[in-house]
C-alpha cells in the first residue's frame, strides 16, 4: 500500500515538473527573454520528449530494443501532414484539424507498429534491434520515393516520379517524393506539445501500473515464467510495442505541423534519430519516463546553449553524456543517490 | 477416465524429431514420474502438454477436453500449472509479487489470499522472505518460489520440470517432501526428473523416456527393482 502511494507521488512530481517548466518557458516568452533560436527549439524539444517516452515503454517496460522508432515518427508525420494539407481549406479551425491529424498520425503509426511487431517480436535482443533498424530505414526510403497528387479525375499515386503521376493542369501535388510535403498548416505549438507530453505520461503511467502493465513487465523479466502463469505473451508484447509506436507517431504529428516543408531525411527520420532518442531513454533511465523527458530536453538544449564555445561544443556535450551516464548507472552513484533520498525523507518526516 | 491422456504425440524441432509417438495417462490423485537421461525429451513432452509447443501428431486430453491446439496461457486457467525447468522466477519482483503473479488467471481476491496462506504454510521460507526480490533468493528458495507460484493458480494438475536440478541433497529431500505434501493435499502431480531414484521413491507410477520413446513403464516400486533401471538410472 505504502509503496503504491509513493509511486503515485512520484507520478505527480513528474507532472509538476512539466507544468513548472511550461510556466517558466511561457513567462520567458511573454517577457521577451527568449532568443528566437531557443523559441525554435521548443516544439522539437516536445517532439523528442514524446518520442523518448514512447520508446521507453518499449525498451524499459517491454525490454525490447527498438532502433526504428524514428520510422514510426516518420509515419505519424507524413500521414498527418498529408491529411492537414488536403483538408486545409475544408477544416478551417486549426485545433479541430490538428486533433483529427493527431488521431490519424497516431493511428497510422500504431497500425505500422502492429504490422511490424508481428514478425519482429518473434526475434529477441540484437536481432530485434537490427530488424527494427531496417524497418525504420525502409519507411524513410519509401516515403522518399512516394508521389501522391490529385486533380479533377481523382487521386494519383506513383513510386517512380512526379511525371509518372500524369496529373492534369489543375492538379495538386501532396507528397512530392524527396521534396516531401509542403504547405502543412502550422498547427503545432509549444502548448500543444506540453499537453501531448502530459497525455502520453498519463497513458504510460496508467498502463504500467495496471494489470496489463504487470503482464508486460513480467514478460520482460522472464518470458517462460510469464507464459507459465497464464499470460498471453504474444498479445501483450504486441500491445506494448503498438502503443510505443503510436506515441512515437504522435511525436511525428507534432513535428510535422511545426514545419511548412516536411521531408524524410536521415537527420530527422533516419536511424541517427532513432539512436538519439535511445540515448535520451538510456541516459534518462530505462523505465523512467520522467528521466526520458528531462534527458531529451537537456541534451537537445545543450548543443545550442554551448554554441558560443564553438570548437569545444561537442567535447562538452560528450562529457555531459558521460557524466549523466555515470550519475544514473554507476553503482556508487546509485548508492549515493539512495542515501540522499533517505536523508530528504527523514528531514521531511521530522518537519 | 484419466485426468490427463497423452495419445501418440510426435514433436519436431525443424526436421529433428524429439518425440517419436508416445502415449501415457495420469489419473486423478496420482504422482507420475517421467524419467530419462539428459536430452531424452522430457522437457519437450512437458511443454507439449502445457501448450508451450504444439505436436505435429497426436493429442493431449485434459479432463476430457482436447487441449492440443489450445495455447499455453489458456491452459493455466483450466487447472493445469507448469513449473518450468531452470527456476524461472520474476527476478525483479518480490517473492510476494511473484506469488501474486501465479494467481494471474484468478479474480477473487479473498480466495487468492486463502491460497497464499496455504502456500506460505507449505513454504514457510517464502513468507519470511516475502518482500525480498526473487533474484536474490538461493537456488533452492527460487525453486520453492516457482512451485509456490504454480500452486497459486490452484491447479488440479501440477507439472514440474526437474525441480531437483542443481540442488544440494538436503534441499532435494526437502523439495521432494513438499511434492509429496502437495500430492496429499489433493493435487495431481506430473514430475519430470533426471534424478530417477528420488522420483521413483515418491511416485505411484513412472514412465521411462529414451530418445523420444517410452521404453518402460509401470509401478514405481517395481521399476526401482528392475535390473535394467538399476543399471541405467540408479547407478547400482
Ligand atoms: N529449441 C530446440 N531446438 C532444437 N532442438 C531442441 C530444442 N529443444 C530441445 N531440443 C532437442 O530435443 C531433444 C529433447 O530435448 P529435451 O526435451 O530438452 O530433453 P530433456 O528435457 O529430457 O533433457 C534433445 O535432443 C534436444 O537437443
Ligand atoms: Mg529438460
Amino acid at each position: 500500500m505504502f509503496k503504491k502511494n509513493l509511486k503515485k507521488n512520484n507520478v505527480f512530481v513528474t507532472y509538476a515538473i512539466v507544468v513548472v517548466a511550461y510556466i517558466v518557458v511561457e513567462a520567458l516568452l511573454l517577457t521577451g527573454n527568449m532568443s528566437s533560436l531557443m523559441q525554435g527549439l521548443l516544439v522539437p524539444l516536445c517532439t523528442y520528449s514524446l518520442c523518448a517516452v514512447g520508446l521507453n515503454l518499449c525498451v524499459g517496460y517491454l525490454g525490447e530494443l527498438s532502433l526504428g522508432h524514428a520510422g514510426f515518427m516518420c509515419i505519424g508525420a507524413f500521414s498527418s501532414a498529408f491529411f492537414s494539407v488536403v483538408m486545409q481549406d475544408a477544416i478551417t479551425n486549426s485545433i479541430v484539424r490538428f486533433i483529427i491529424a493527431l488521431i490519424i498520425g497516431t493511428a497510422f503509426a500504431a497500425l505500422f507498429g502492429f504490422l511490424i511487431a508481428i514478425p519482429v517480436l518473434r526475434l529477441n535482443g540484437d536481432y530485434l534491434a537490427i530488424v527494427t533498424l531496417a524497418f525504420g530505414e525502409i519507411i524513410k526510403n519509401v516515403v522518399n520515393v512516394l508521389y501522391i497528387g490529385y486533380d479533377s479525375t481523382g487521386w494519383h499515386i506513383s513510386i517512380s516520379s512526379q511525371q509518372a503521376l500524369g496529373l492534369a493542369e489543375d492538379g495538386t501535388m501532396v507528397i512530392n517524393g524527396a521534396q516531401g510535403i509542403t504547405g502543412t498548416p502550422h498547427d503545432s505549438s509549444f502548448t500543444i506539445g506540453v499537453i501531448l507530453i502530459i497525455i502520453a505520461l498519463i497513458i504510460v503511467h496508467n498502463l504500467t501500473n495496471s494489470r496489463t502493465g504487470r503482464a508486460v513487465m513480467s514478460i520482460r523479466d522472464n518470458q517462460i515464467a510469464a507464459e507459465s502463469v497464464g499470460i498471453n505473451v504474444k498479445k501483450y508484447k504486441l500491445l506494448a510495442f503498438t502503443i510505443s509506436a503510436a506515441i512515437a507517431g504522435s511525436a511525428g504529428v507534432l513535428y510535422a505541423h511545426n514545419l511548412s516543408t516536411l521531408t524524410a531525411l536521415p537527420k530527422n527520420f533516419g536511424y541517427n534519430m532513432s539512436i538519439m532518442i535511445l540515448v535520451f531513454v538510456v541516459l534518462g533511465g530505462i523505465g523512467n519516463f520522467r528521466g526520458s523527458v528531462i534527458a531529451a530536453c537537456i541534451l537537445t538544449l545543450l548543443p545550442e546553449l554551448l554554441r558560443g564555445l564553438s570548437d569545444y561544443r561537442m567535447l562538452i556535450y560528450a562529457i555531459v553524456l558521460i557524466a549523466m551516464m555515470l550519475f544514473n548507472w554507476a553503482p556508487a552513484a546509485i548508492v549515493w543517490r539512495q542515501k540522499l533520498k533517505a536523508k530528504f525523507k527523514k528531514t521531511g518526516e521530522e518537519a | 477416465m484419466a485426468m490427463l491422456e497423452i495419445e501418440n504425440i510426435e514433436v519436431f524441432y525443424g526436421v529433428i524429431q524429439a518425440i517419436k509417438g508416445i502415449s501415457f495417462q495420469v489419473n486423478e490423485g496420482e504422482v507420475i514420474a517421467l524419467i530419462g537421461a539428459n536430452g531424452a525429451g522430457k522437457t519437450t513432452t512437458l511443454q507439449t502438454i502445457t501448450g508451450m509447443i504444439s505436436p505435429k501428431k497426436g493429442s493431449v486430453i485434459f479432463n476430457g477436453t482436447d487441449i492440443t491446439k489450445i495455447p499455453g496461457h489458456k491452459i493455466v486457467g483450466m487447472g493445469m500449472a507448469h513449473v518450468p525447468e531452470g527456476r524461472r522466477v520474476f527476478s525483479q519482483l518480490s517473492v510476494l509479487e511473484n506469488l501474486k503473479m501465479g494467481a494471474y488467471t484468478r479474480k477473487d481476491k479473498t480466495e487468492i489470499e486463502e491460497t497464499l496462506a496455504t502456500v506460505y504454510k507449505s513454504f514457510p521460507r517464502l513468507e519470511e522472505r516475502k518482500n525480498q526480490p526473487a533474484g536474490t533468493l538461493s537456488g533452492g528458495e527460487q525453486q520453492m518460489l516457482a512451485m509456490g507460484r504454480a500452486l497459486m493458480s490452484r491447479p488440479k494438475l501440477i507439472c514440474m520440470d526437474e525441480p531437483s536440478m542443481g540442488l544440494s541433497p538436503i534441499l532435494v529431500d526437502e523439495i521432494f517432501n513438499i511434492i509429496t505434501e502437495i500430492s496429499k493435499a489433493g493435487t495431481t502431480v506430473l514430475l519430470v526428473e533426471q534424478n530417477a531414484k528420488k522420483a521413483l521413491s515418491i511416485a505411484d507410477r513412472a514412465y521411462v523416456l529414451e530418445t523420444g520413446n517410452i521404453v518402460l513403464s509401470g509401478d514405481a516400486k517395481e521399476l526401482m527393482n528392475n535390473e535394467q533401471i538399476k543399471k541405467a538410472y540408479l547407478g547400482e
